[in-house]
Formats: C-alpha cells, structure tokens, sequence
C-alpha cells in the first residue's frame, strides 16, 4: 500500500509561524522504502507523525493506498509503527507485546497464537517470548517492538529513529536484519526516519532530504550522492567540499585555477558552487590541481583526512592511508577528476 | 546526603537521633507504655496489664475498629475512582482548564476540615439528599477530604505517563477505551496503589469532620479514643490508639506489597 502526502502542512499548538512541517509533497511506492533523513528539527519526525495520526495538518491530505485518512484516528490506519525508545509495554510479557495488537483487533484466539510465533520467528525473538521487556536488551527489545509491528500484517511500516539507542555494532547487525525482513515482505512499504545518513543510503530505495521542515530533494540514494541537486543536500548525504565558483567556458575557476568540469550549460560568467566528494579528491599531481597549505590532518585508520586551505577555502581529502603523512603547515597539491565534480548553483555554503 | 568521613558520619546520625526519637518515635512509645499500665505517677508507668487491649478489641471497640475500617476502604475507593477519572479527564484538556481543575480538587485540604465538615452537614441535612443520621454522610465527608490527595499523585504520574505508550498502542489498532484499560491504567497502578494507601491512612485518622457528622451506629475509632482520653481514661484510650494505629499500618503494609509487585521498573 502506498503513502502520500498532499502538500501537508502541520504547525504545532496552532503557532502558523514556525511551521513544523511546510506544504509537503511525498509519495512512497508499494513495497517502497523511503528515508526521510535530515538533521534534528528539520520535520521529518512531524512528517511521520502525521502518517501515523499522531498530528493534524493544518492542511492537506494523507492518504494511505489511495485512501484519504487525514480525518481518521491512529488506531484506525493500520499501521505498523517502531519508535526509537521501543515503547514495549513494560506490564506484559513478549509474546503478549506482540500479541497486542492482534487482541485490540478482536483476532481469533489460535490465529493469535500463530501470527505471534510467526512474528517473533522472523525476528529471532522465539526464545525469549515468555519474557518481560526489561530483562531484554536494548536489540532484542527493539527486535520485539519489530514483532509487534510486523505481528498485525500491517501494509505500511512506520520507523522513527529505530536504531539510535543502539550501538555501532548492533546498528549495523539490525540494519542488515531490516534489509532481510524487507525482503520477506516485499509489499510492505517502509518510511523510514533518520538523521544517519548511513541507514538511509544501505536501506532506502529513495531518500527525502528535509531541512527547516521543507523537503529539500529526494531521489534514490545514488542521485543524491553523485549528483545532488543542492548544497545541503550535498552536506547532508555523504560529506562533500563545497566551494564558490565562477562559470567560466568548459570549465570554472577556482582561486585563480582554471578547473576543468562538465558546466551543463550553465552561463558562462555566473557564480556557483562546485560539489566534490572528500574521497575523490587525491594528493599530488593530476587533473584539476589545486594548491593549498596542510592545516589539520587526521588518521582514521585506513584512510587519512586532510583538510587543506586553498585560497582561504578549506578543502577535504579523504586519501588511503599515507606512509609518510604531511604535517601541519605543509604545502601540498590536491587534483581531482573532471567527472567527479558537480555544479551546484550558488547559495550559501553549508560547507 | 554524602558524608565520607567516620566522624560526620557519627555527627549527622547523633543529630538525626536527637531529632527524631523525641520528636516522632518517643510519642509513640509513650502510647504504647501507657496502654500497658495501669498507674503513671513517676517517670516511667507502671502497674502492668493487658486489661485495656482485652477492652480494646472487643464490643464497642471492636464495633468502632469494623467501622473505621470500612469508612476508610469505602472512602479510599470512591476518592480513587474520582480522583483518577477526573486526573484522567484533565489530561485531555488545554493546560488552563487543567490547572482550575487542580486547584477545584485541592479546595477540600485548603478549607480546614471543620469547614468541610459543617459545609456536608448543613448541605445533606435536607430532602432532596437527607444523609444525615447515616453512615453515608460520614464516608461521603472522607471520600470529599481525601479526594485531593488521590487526584493530586495520580496526575502526577499522568503527566510522567511517557506518551510513546499510548501512540503505540493506538498505532496497533487499540481503541481509546482499550488503551486506557490495557495500556495506561496497568502503568499507573503503582501510583493508584500508592493513592489508594495515602487515602486509606488519611480517613482512618480523620477525627475533626467525623466528630460533627457521625451517627450513633456508625462511631469510627478516633471519635473512641477522643471519648475516652476526654472522660479521663487516657489508659484504655492509649490501648484504642495503639490498635487504630496497628490496623493502619498493617493495610499499608499490605497495599504496599501489592506496589512492589506492580511496579515494573
């Protein structure tokens, strides 16, 4: 089943000047997931919110499988939801978490049983369903809150933040987890709310990128990182060096550097940014070369990060680990390839 | 409070003791001492006997025990349901609405309770609602007293209430009425219970109202040990004292297992 937002617009507590969430249009496919990422505040819980029934837009429409239930209460959407505290009821054992919902729906008694072993089979919660929730874990509760979802066969599937009270390793474990269930259930549509960009780009079909309770751009995560539309979505999917430009032909010029990249028919003589991913830019001679002086230098392990000032602009390198790495002050070289580059039109720099 | 070293340590229980044995354990003691004694004219009583505990607990003391008991339970009930319903119903509401609803609850504990008292006299004294003469009155008076305390901690935990819960259970399917019943009031139960044993506590003591509204067939034991300590028998009043006091606690004791068995976290 489908989700649509028709220019939904939500203000909280009546207040139409800070608008929590600004005329959004979205719509997610059957059997879609679709992440809404953007950092704190930017709406894109409010947006989840007013798909549940949590919030009222002030105006426009939701609709789930072409059916409008901007007017309906929560408990009648027939959703499935996964918040990032879990909310499991601390009262009740596991199997009756995630019989829950299955009760409140008047379900038959075996039909019960059966969907909630089900449920916690897939996922891998069968051993702990004479449990109480708090003496879980924090991944296997969330796994629970998961089986409660899942347990009602709901068409859509809500997720806020799902796993950001988890640690790195386990956020990696129930990342791949929710790519499998995704997969056994191919007509459940997903969205998905995050401000990791990681999450959003391993597990989303397409991504929705919200700032200041707008929806910035969306398209599939590899549009957004090769050739994003704007500067913060550029910022915000993946990292990128963002520098002001002026449109020269068949190139730009940089900090009296002529650069050469695809202009896409851009005027010569405008300004613009110029987006290159950090990753893309390498040490020493090539194509595109900029000059710079070495300011700050990190060892991440595998790779070394070097933020190098050129021309009062700081660029990023994300090269492979150096056996001799420059120190603070040196002078070095950066180029990068034509193709690696993007044009951005010019607006104020996130970078 | 963080002492590290021995000799605060010492000092601040000195200070404590010296506090609190003259001031809240000695009293008590006293009463115990006394309901034990047959004469009190040097420093300690003397003259033992268990002659007052056999008067204690039997006939009319007995009678007014059963009635204390009930008076508080029936009160105890009825401020619960109210107070929760109405701690409940005020969640809903804008917060201005909320607070006159906070401060309508508070007015019976603000008003001394002779006030309340007289105000239930003179209201239930007349057809259309003659309560007068009837034991009615008397928990009726209790239930309006401690009423306060039972909205006031219920919707304490109201507001602590994390709404994730609710939205939870409403996203899977749950009508309002089942998410009260399945969801919101099985979270609240330790502080119900905890209500319900303030509440409880709160009735078996009340004396000030009682005194102005009790019938003759429904005489609860503070107005007992009132009578008695008034006409001199402060020994056989200590002996009714203790066991008012022992009937308390052991209900509170009671109620309190059943908390600890329902808090969850």
């Amino acid at each position: 089943m489908g989700i649509r937002l028709d220019s939904v617009t939500v203000a909280y507590d009546g207040n139409v000047d800070t608008l929590a969430l600004d005329s959004l249009d979205l719509t997610v496919e059957p059997g879609e997931v679709m992440a809404l990422l953007g950092p704190s505040g930017s709406g894109k819980t409010t947006a989840l919110r007013a798909v549940a029934g949590f919030v009222r837009p002030v105006s426009g429409r939701v609709l789930l499988g072409g059916r409008d239930v901007t007017d309906l209460p929560p408990y009648r959407r027939g959703i499935g939801m996964v918040v990032q505290s879990y909310a499991l009821f601390p009262h009740l054992r596991v199997d009756e978490n995630v019989a829950f919902g299955l009760r409140a729906r008047k379900t038959a008694r075996s039909e019960i049983r059966q969907r909630v072993a089900e449920a916690l089979e897939m996922t891998g919660m069968a051993a702990y369903a004479r449990r109480h929730p708090r003496e879980l874990s924090g991944g296997q509760q969330q796994r629970v809150a998961i089986a409660r979802a899942l347990a009602i066969r709901p068409d859509v599937l809500l997720l806020d933040e799902p796993l950001s009270a988890l640690d790195a390793r386990l956020r990696s474990g129930m990342l791949a987890e929710l790519a499998r269930l995704h997969r056994e259930l191919p007509d459940v549509s997903m969205l998905y709310v995050t401000h990791d960009q990681v999450e959003a780009l391993t597990l989303a079909d397409r991504i929705a990128v919200m700032d200041k309770a707008r929806l910035q751009s969306c398209g599939t995560p590899r549009e957004l990182y090769r050739s994003p539309a704007d500067a913060f979505t550029a910022s915000f999917v993946g990292g990128a060096n963002l520098v002001p430009v002026t449109v020269g032909t068949g190139g730009v010029s940089f900090a009296g550097a002529e650069l050469k990249v695809g202009t896409n028919g851009v005027a010569a003589g405008a300004r613009a940014t110029l987006c290159v991913r950090p990753h893309l830019v390498g040490l020493g001679q090539g194509p595109n070369q900029l000059a710079g002086v070495v300011r700050e230098i990190q060892w991440r392990g595998a790779t070394h990060r070097l933020y190098v000032e050129v021309d009062g602009h700081t660029v990023m390198a994300d090269v492979r680990e150096l056996k001799a790495p420059p120190v603070h002050g040196d002078p070095v070289t950066l180029h990068f390839m034509p193709d690696d580059a993007v044009l951005l039109p010019a607006e104020v720099s996130h970078g | 409070m963080l002492v590290h070293s021995r000799g605060a340590r010492w000092a601040v229980w000195t200070v404590f003791a010296v506090l609190f044995l003259p001031l809240f354990a000695l009293p008590l003691l006293v009463i115990l001492g006394a309901s034990l004694a047959t004469h009190w004219s040097g420093v300690l009583p003397s003259g033992a006997t268990v002659a007052h505990y056999r008067a204690a607990t039997r006939g009319e003391a007995l009678q007014a025990l059963t009635t204390s008991l009930l008076t508080a339970l029936g009160a105890s009930l009825l401020a619960l349901t109210v107070g929760t319903w109405a701690a409940l119903a005020a969640a809903g509401l804008r917060k201005r609405y909320r607070s006159i609803m906070d401060a309508l609850f508070v007015l019976p504990v603000a008003v001394p309770s002779v006030v309340v008292g007289l105000s239930v006299l003179v209201a239930f004294s007349q057809p259309p609602l003659l309560l007068n003469g009837t034991r009615w009155i008397v928990i009726l008076a209790h239930t309006v007293l401690v009423t306060a305390f039972a909205h006031q901690s219920v919707s304490a935990a109201i507001t602590r209430l994390d709404p994730a819960y609710e939205q939870a259970a409403a996203s899977l399917g749950a009508r309002p009425a089942h998410v009260l019943w399945r969801v919101r009031l099985p979270l609240l139960l330790p502080s119900l219970t905890a209500a319900a044993g303030l509440c409880f506590a709160l009735s078996m003591g009340e004396l000030s109202a009682t005194m102005m509204l009790y019938p003759p067939d429904w005489t609860p034991l503070p107005v007992l040990v009132y009578a008695a300590t008034d006409r001199g028998a402060l020994f056989t009043g200590s002996a009714v004292a203790v066991v008012l006091m022992a009937a308390t606690l052991l209900v509170l004791f009671a109620v309190s297992r059943v908390r600890t068995r329902a808090s969850y976290r």
